[in-house]
């Protein structure tokens, strides 16, 4: 299973719309950094509206991607999370410190238009 | 008390079926969204655990009743290498694993109950309960 990473504009679309195993997570790190490497984008959304869980497999992985694509040169804003992911995350002591989030795919676009302006 | 329901662990899917199990079963007893999200993914994290550090194992799910109160027991057992120190396991952060080691600690705060039973080279065994509110 792959996760589809769209291109908007300039800017890197992903929208997780299926239940992430351990396998996809580390297939979609690798598939995004290639991504950003071929397409030279300065900005990547992904949307995690329809993700209902987040272990603390799955939020190393999407720490470690938002890391990875900061020293390539491109900013990384999550999207949507869900209050009960956000508070699982919290009891988990997760706290994505130094990740970008905004409430929707709106409102992450909108933020990185802000912060790269482009 | 209800019948109870168990997943093997022997490869990574099964993780994802194992928290799937314990997310339906959990909806079933009438947790909520947000419970249903912290028992899923205590389940995620024991499978996880028993996947990756003892090959294979089960996760066993069962419906409880008490006078007063219903919740659900989760138990997750394999007859893998074992924990030689549980207080050391149970800090946030120790991973032999370079995991972010917040699963055992993160279990014990995601259930109401939770109980660690280990013997080196016999396997562990972990016990938890959340109850419905
Ligand atoms: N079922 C198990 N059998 C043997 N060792 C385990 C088991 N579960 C956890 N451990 C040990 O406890 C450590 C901490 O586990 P955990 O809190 O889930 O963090 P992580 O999996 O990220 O390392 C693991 O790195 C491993 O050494
Ligand atoms: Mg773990």
């Amino acid at each position: 299973m792959r996760i589809p990473i769209l291109k908007l504009y300039n800017y890197l679309l992903i929208s997780i719309q299926t239940e992430i195993d351990d396998q996809t997570a580390i297939q979609f790190q690798e598939d995004l950094l290639d991504k950003i490497h071929k397409s030279g984008t300065s900005g990547v959304v992904i949307d995690l509206t329809s993700v209902e869980i987040i272990d603390s497999f799955i939020a190393k992985v999407l720490g470690d991607v938002v890391t990875m694509s900061d020293l390539m040169g491109a900013k990384v804003v999550l999207t949507g999370i869900q209050p009960a992911v956000a508070m699982t995350l919290v009891d988990l002591g997760i706290h994505l410190t130094g990740v970008a989030t905004a409430l929707d795919l709106e409102q992450g676009l909108i933020k990185l238009h802000q912060e790269l302006g482009e | 008390m209800g019948t109870q329901s168990c997943i093997n662990i022997q490869k990574e899917w099964d993780i994802v079926g194992a928290r799937q199990l314990g997310r339906d079963i959990a909806k079933k007893i009438g947790f909520g969204t947000v419970d249903q999200a912290r028992i899923a993914t205590a389940v995620s994290e024991l499978a996880r655990n028993i996947y990756l550090y003892a090959d294979s194992g089960k996760v066993c799910f069962e419906a409880i009743e008490t006078i007063d109160k219903k919740g659900i027991s989760m138990i997750a057992i394999d007859s893998g290498p074992g924990i030689s120190d549980i207080s050391l396991v149970m800090q946030d952060g120790y991973s032999t694993s370079r995991g972010l080691g917040a699963g055992l600690p993160g279990v014990k705060r995601l259930m109401d109950e939770f109980d660690l039973i280990s013997e080196k080279e016999q396997g562990t065994e972990v016990k938890t309960i959340k109850w419905l509110r």
